[in-house]
C-alpha cells in the first residue's frame, strides 16, 4: 500500500498523518500542493490544518491548486481518497463530496474528544471496523457544521454515504451529542463509489496509547 | 471594466454569525433592526472592453471560486 499525503501552506497536520499511516507500513511520500502529478499511490490524503489561512472559505484555495486536479483524477480512477477535518473541506470545496462545511453553530473553535458511530462499514476505509462500532476520536475544529439541500441529504442516505455521525459514549444520535449543528450528526461522509472519505475528526491523533487512544487505528487497518 | 460583487449565504442557511451580530445591535438599543445576514464584498476589473464577455468571466469567477453555490448566492454589478 502506496500513500500521498498533500502538503499545502497552512497544512498542519501532514506529519501526524504520515506517522500514523507508517506505523501501519504504508508507504508514505509528501507531495507539495504545486505538483503537477502524484507519485504512483493507492491512497490520497488531504491532511487537516488551516491551508491558505483558511482565506475566502476553509479549502475554497486548496481545492483550485494544480495538485488537484490529480487527485480528482485518481478519485475518479477509483484510486482512494482521504480528507481529514480541512481535508473534508477541500474534498466538499472540489465536488468529490456533496454538501459543505459551515462555521460551528455556537461560532466556537472545538478542540475535545468526541464519539462517533460507525454507521457504514463497508467502504475500504471502515471494513474492519464492527458495525455501529462506538469510537473515540478528537475533533478540532471551527468549520465543521455540515450542511447539505434536501435532495442531498437524500441522496447521501439512499446511497449509503453516511460513514460516521456524532453520538454520545452509549452510541445515541441525539442534539446534545451533536458539538457543532452538523445535519444528522454528520461526522464524516463518502461519495457514492466508496473510495471517497472525508471525515472532521482526526483519527491520526487516536493510534497510540501514548496520545490518549487508538480509536483511530480501524481506519488505517481498514485500508492495508 | 470593473465589478462588484457581493457574495451571501442562502436564506435557507443558518448565519450563527450574523445572529450574533444581530444580538449585539439589540443590546445597543437599536431595536428597529433585524433579520441581519452577513457576506462578502469583491470588487474586480476585467480586461475585456465588451461588457457581455467580461460579465461573462466574472459570473465565472464567481460560480467557480467566490461563492460556493451550495450555500451561497452571488450579485455583481458592473461599477466601471
Amino acid at each position: 500500500m502506496k500513500a500521498s499525503v498533500i502538503v499545502f501552506p497552512g497544512s498542519n497536520c501532514d506529519r501526524d498523518v504520515q506517522v500514523a499511516l507508517e506505523k501501519f507500513q504504508i508507504d508514505t511520500t509528501m507531495v507539495w500542493h504545486q505538483e503537477t502529478s502524484l507519485p504512483k499511490s493507492d491512497l490520497v490524503v488531504l491532511p487537516g490544518g488551516f491551508s491558505y489561512g483558511d482565506y475566502l472559505r476553509c479549502g475554497s484555495m486548496a481545492s483550485k491548486s494544480k495538485v488537484m486536479n490529480e487527485v480528482i483524477k485518481h478519485a475518479k480512477d477509483g484510486g482512494y481518497v482521504f480528507g481529514i477535518c480541512n481535508g473534508f473541506q477541500i474534498l466538499t470545496e472540489t465536488g468529490l463530496l456533496p454538501g459543505a462545511l459551515l462555521r460551528n453553530s455556537k461560532l466556537k473553535f472545538i478542540c475535545k474528544n468526541v464519539f462517533i458511530k460507525t454507521t457504514n462499514n463497508q467502504t475500504a476505509f471502515t471494513k474492519k471496523i464492527p458495525e455501529n462500532k462506538i469510537l473515540s476520536i478528537p475533533i478540532a475544529h471551527n468549520e465543521g457544521n455540515y450542511f447539505a439541500s434536501k435532495e442531498e441529504i437524500q441522496s447521501l442516505k439512499e446511497h449509503n454515504q453516511i460513514v460516521f455521525q456524532y453520538c454520545d459514549e452509549e452510541g445515541n444520535i441525539s442534539g446534545e451529542s451533536n458539538p457543532n449543528g452538523s445535519f444528522l450528526n454528520i461526522a464524516g461522509i463518502s461519495n457514492q463509489n466508496k473510495n471517497v472519505l472525508g471525515m472532521m475528526p482526526h483519527p491520526e491523533r487516536s493510534i497510540d496509547q501514548l496520545l490518549g487512544g487508538v480509536d483511530g487505528q480501524g481506519i488505517f487497518q481498514s485500508l492495508l | 471594466m470593473k465589478f462588484e460583487i457581493f457574495v451571501t449565504l442562502k436564506k435557507e442557511v443558518l448565519d450563527p454569525q450574523g445572529k450574533a451580530v444581530e444580538g449585539a445591535i439589540q443590546n445597543l438599543g437599536l431595536s428597529n433592526i433585524s433579520n441581519i445576514r452577513q457576506g462578502k464584498y469583491f470588487t474586480l476589473e476585467v480586461n475585456d472592453s465588451n461588457e457581455e464577455k467580461a460579465t461573462q468571466q466574472a459570473e465565472e469567477a464567481c460560480k467557480k471560486l467566490l461563492a460556493n453555490l451550495t450555500i451561497e448566492e452571488y450579485s455583481i454589478k458592473k461599477i466601471g
